[in-house]
């Protein structure tokens, strides 16, 4: 009947319908993850009438299941006979979105809107807003939260008369009693209000926006902020000033910090949407009041903005308002305020140029260098870059240095492992002379460090290193310490010493390889400790693959590491003999 | 409805438990907690064995009463092997979510491990008839698509099902005493003797603390935190009392940390009564804000206080609860009796008070005319109504039966007071004049007119 299945072909999908009944939840949700191949055995017609009922029946499951459902349906109209027949997924879908788990819930909603984007007027008409009638005036508030999010994917294909209806729901949901529809309400005014004419946007959706701007309930007014800068952005600066003003100050006011800490999260989104008029008059002073916030979060989260706040402005401005604040800030009681403003305060130099910045920035770059919070120190010199292209990084070097060796003996391997990763772009700001002088034997200590995350970093920081300053440098500064601790009596030492060779062998060449590593290197292969032998097999794979393309390389290769690649195979331990053999197959004599 | 026996109008109207001899009751079977939902159609109770269990309203009854709906184990016994420290499953606290479909949800918490129960309908289905099985026999699997079936179901019974949805777990080094639900239905709060914090009801991995009094030191320790409660309108508002008489009102919206309180009600102590117990009778046991949430109700040993929330220096009333055991103090310290925690409950008219006392006694207090009824939650009660029923003031009443309320201490004798048999939790529908009283392993219901 069906020449596209074998029998063959038959029985693994009769065994996969018979799981989506099973008792094992990991089978069921195989199962519903294996529907299409499901309905393409049935065919459109069967799938249709047969699939899509059965899985509308399946919706008291586990929640993995019931998310894997939600997924699944969002693509599915392919399978049960193209698009004509999409709405007919809608059923099981609006089951799916009143179950009491968000992640479905969400799971469903945006599967709905998907299917929305390929249903025809007619259809959307006929099932699809009357479906979203249903769920927004459900019982449970649920199903109202889930409706909230399909107003906007249909608010622009549908009639006029069911706009104005459409229009009329949302409305109702932003004045539900229920703090969580008001919230799905304020979540998704935002994208519907992209949909609307100006003029709607003042008729209708500034109401629903005040009303929820007012809200009692902190967690509903949070969200409102996006709302915000949605009507900000479709309306003029003069509209803005004349309808906005007033929600505007309330957020940035609120009582609650978590409203403000929203407003001062989206700040420069909210300046952009506003205008260059309104930021001038009425922002700038809003912004200097989340600066000196009584909550730290708020603080913190204004501080992000700093830099691309700034940008809006002129740099007399900056001078006068924001730099006064900034100094504040860099002695603020809370770290996180610090380490947030350390981040962001560089971005500052390039807007005020090369004066400003030595006379007002520099010092609270120092200060903040001396901070006794890692994280503050760290996140300066994370960002060193942008001030070194602005002032040069010799008015920093000579603070720069006590910092980065405290932070490279910090306690917390954390830090020191994030000091590292540093390394090579202070080396690229510092140059040769420099590094080589302060922070070369830094960089060798860390290859002793307690911690093996540590020496790892320290492995991968040398190879950056050799990218950065070239292969002679590297020749002379690092490989000769590296293979000098191959002979430590640690196996701690000497293994670091065989695991940076597997690193930055790559990045060096065939002449050092040979001359200056090969040779201890093949000693370490009779090391009395097998983790060093096993380890050795390892490097010589590397350098076997790395180098073995060249006639030279195949050569040495052929010569040196073959035969010795072959000693450890028939090692006593079998790790080794393991990774020996792994390295003889792969590389290529 | 004037009640010439001074029962207010309360008659018996149920109890549930094993109703044999208070000698022979299981440790297990102690109830815990106790707590109507907000509807007033569910109550559930919890006990020392870590069982919740929930009643629903008998709508065939035309008074307010309830049956058996179903019943769980939410808590197990545990080990905490890194201190050493045995966890008991004793249900501390139940507090019910707002519906949001047709499921119930609940929290319940033990001393460590807060749980989101969801209660709610199952159908249990089996397979009847499937591609290899036919319901009887298997059969040969299908030759060729058009023989594909789906798996057909057969109903085999409704069960009620609780699964527990979330477990927030490892968020307090002490006792976990009281949790509340938010107004906003998003958020919750738990709090040990040292802690606050605050939860999300959709994440259980992580939550804020919110309060913190615990000293650096932990011998300079003075005060511990003994309730806690979210305002029942205003998002932002939750107090918090301690052992140490007063209660205090955080905002939320103030700063993240809210250490600092917007408002202590603390009432100047009395230098004259000051004696050895002062302080351990004057620590707060329970506080409950007003439905309307303008007043607060707080319990200490001897008695119990209605605060307006805009009057910090001393509250609107003092109710005595317990001061004919006030020459007994001494026994009571040496019987433990003293550290009992009585909580203390809102009428649904925020009108009336109730709380609990010794001997099964409870006090149901009009806080406008003073007036009160004592009520005894014991066997006697169900026997007196088996008889005839309509004697509610033979057992239940005062003794005396004079109105406005006498306290019981004239008709009993001290020496003949049970300290074993006490009133700690009760709940009140929120909306009718009903009760529901733990009394040691059972429950009573009571409900007037």
């Amino acid at each position: 009947m069906d020449p596209g299945f074998s029998t063959d072909e038959i029985a693994p999908i009769a065994i996969l319908m018979d799981e989506l009944r099973s008792e094992d939840v990991q089978l069921r949700l195989n199962a519903i993850h294996s529907i299409p191949t499901i309905a393409l055995a049935l065919g459109p017609d069967r799938a249709r009438q047969e699939l899509v009922p059965f899985l509308q029946d399946s919706v008291d499951d586990e929640d993995e299941v019931l998310l894997a459902l939600a997924e699944e349906l969002g693509s599915f109209e392919e399978y049960i006979g193209g698009k004509e027949y999409a709405h007919v997924l809608l059923g099981p879908l609006e089951n799916l979105s009143a179950v009491e788990e968000t992640l479905v819930r969400d799971k469903a909603a945006e599967s709905i809107t998907k299917i929305a984007v390929v249903l025809s007027p007619s259809q959307l008409e006929e099932f699809y807003i009357p479906l979203l009638k249903r769920l927004s005036s459900g019982e449970w508030f649920t199903s109202r939260t889930s409706s909230a999010a399909l107003y906007p994917a249909v608010y622009a294909n549908v009639s006029p008369a069911l706009q104005d209806e459409l229009r009329k729901g949302f409305a109702a949901l932003g004045a539900d009693d229920t703090p969580m529809v008001r919230r799905a309400a304020a979540k998704w005014l935002g994208p519907l209000l992209k949909h609307f004419t100006p003029a709607h946007i003042v008729s209708d959706g500034l109401p629903v926006y005040r009303r929820l701007q007012s809200d009692d309930q902190d967690s509903v007014r949070l969200l409102t902020v996006e709302d915000l800068i949605v009507i900000a952005k479709s309306m003029s600066p003069g509209e803005v000033k004349e309808q906005l003003l007033k929600q505007i100050r309330g957020s940035i006011t609120d009582k609650s910090w978590r409203v403000r800490y929203m407003a001062a999260n989206h700040f420069n989104e909210l300046a952009e949407a506003v205008g260059v008029e309104i930021v001038r008059e009425e922002l700038i002073s809003h912004f200097v009041a989340l600066l000196k916030d009584n909550e730290a979060e708020v603080r913190t989260a204004a501080a992000g903005q700093i830099p691309a706040f700034a940008k809006l402005l002129d740099k007399e401005v900056i001078l006068a308002r924001i730099v006064p604040c900034v100094r504040d800030m860099s002695t603020d009681a809370s770290q996180h305020v610090r380490a947030a403003l350390a981040t962001q305060i560089s971005g500052l130099a390039p807007l005020l140029g090369r004066e400003p910045t030595i006379e007002h920035l520099l010092p609270l770059f120092l200060h903040l260098l001396k901070d006794d919070f890692p994280d503050v120190r760290l996140n300066i010199i994370s960002k060193l870059e942008t001030v070194n292209t602005v002032i040069g990084i010799e008015m920093l070097s000579e603070n720069l240095l006590p910092a980065i060796v405290e932070l490279a003996e910090d306690k917390s391997w954390r830090v020191r492992q994030a000091i590292i990763e540093y390394i090579p772009l202070l080396a690229k700001q510092l140059g040769k002379p420099f590094f080589d002088e302060q922070l070369g034997n830094l960089c060798m200590s860390w290859l002793g460090d307690t911690v093996f995350s540590i020496r790892e970093s320290a492995t991968i920081n040398l190879k950056k290193l050799i990218e950065v300053f070239g292969l002679d440098w590297g020749k002379v500064a690092i490989v000769p310490r590296v293979m000098g601790m191959g002979t430590h009596p640690n196996y701690l030492f000497r293994m670091t010493t065989v695991q940076a060779i597997t690193i930055i062998a790559p990045a060096l060449n065939l002449e050092i390889v040979s001359t200056e590593i090969l040779d201890p290197l093949l000693q370490l292969a009779s090391d009395g400790i097998p983790n060093i032998r096993f380890n050795v097999a390892k490097a010589l794979e590397v350098l076997g693959t790395t180098y073995g393309l060249t006639p030279e390389g195949n050569a040495l290769l052929v010569q040196r590491i073959k035969p010795a690649l072959d000693q450890l195979s028939k090692d006593p331990d079998a790790d080794v003999q393991y990774f020996a053999s792994r390295a003889l197959k792969n590389i290529k004599v | 409805m004037e009640d010439p026996l001074s029962s207010g109008g309360w008659r018996f109207a149920q109890c549930f438990g094993d109703k044999g001899d208070i000698d022979d009751i299981t440790e297990a079977d102690i109830i815990s907690t106790v707590e109507f939902d907000s509807t007033g159609n569910y109550l559930a109770t919890g006990d020392k064995g870590g069982r919740v269990v929930l009643f629903e309203r008998n709508e065939m009854k035309k008074g307010c009463e309830y049956k058996f709906y179903t019943e769980f184990q939410s808590h197990e016994p545990e080990f905490d092997y890194l201190k050493s420290l045995e966890i008991e499953e004793k249900i501390n606290k139940i507090k019910w979510c707002k519906r949001q479909n047709s499921a119930h949800f609940l929290l319940s918490t033990n001393d460590k491990t807060i749980k989101l129960w969801k209660v709610f309908e199952k159908s249990l289905r089996v397979v009847s008839e499937s591609n290899h099985h036919n319901g009887q026999h298997p059969k040969p699997p299908p030759q060729s698509a058009s023989q594909l079936t789906l798996p057909g179901m057969a109903m085999q019974d409704n069960i009620i099902a609780a699964v527990p949805r979330k477990v927030y777990a490892n968020a307090h080094a002490y006792h976990i005493h009281s949790i509340s639900v938010n107004s906003d239905q998003e958020t919750y709060i738990s709090a040990d003797d040292l802690r606050i914090n605050l939860w999300n009801l959709n994440i259980s991995d992580q939550s804020f603390n919110i309060v913190d009094i615990k000293p650096v030191n932990m011998e300079e320790l003075t005060e511990v935190i003994t309730s806690t409660e979210f305002h029942p309108i205003h998002c932002n508002l939750f107090m918090y009392s301690s052992s140490k008489s007063n209660i205090k009102l955080a905002d939320m919206r103030e700063s993240a940390l809210c250490d600092r309180h917007a408002k202590c009600f603390e009432e100047e102590e009395d230098p004259s009564t000051r004696s050895f117990f002062s302080e351990i009778i004057s620590s707060i046991s329970d506080v409950k804000f007003s439905h309307d949430g303008r007043y607060i109700l707080s319990r200490d040993y001897l008695s119990l206080k209605i605060w307006d929330i805009n009057m910090e220096n001393r509250p609107v009333k003092t109710i005595p609860i317990h001061d004919h055991l006030r020459g007994k103090l001494c026994d009571l310290y040496e019987n433990d009796c003293i550290f009992d925690k009585f909580e203390c409950v809102w009428g649904g008219d925020d009108k009336h008070v109730l709380t609990g006392s010794y001997h099964n006694y409870f006090r149901i207090y009009d806080s406008e005319n003073l007036s009160d009824v004592v009520l005894q939650a014991d066997k006697s009660a169900f026997k007196a109504r088996k008889i005839g029923g309509a004697m509610p003031g033979s057992k239940l009443g005062v003794k005396n039966g004079r109105p406005g309320g006498t306290p019981f201490k004239d008709t009993m004798p001290l020496e003949a007071l049970d300290f074993n048999k006490k009133i700690l939790h009760a709940s009140w529908h929120p909306r009718e004049n009903t009760i529901a009283i733990a009394a040691t392993n059972n429950l009573f219901l009571y409900s007037a007119a």
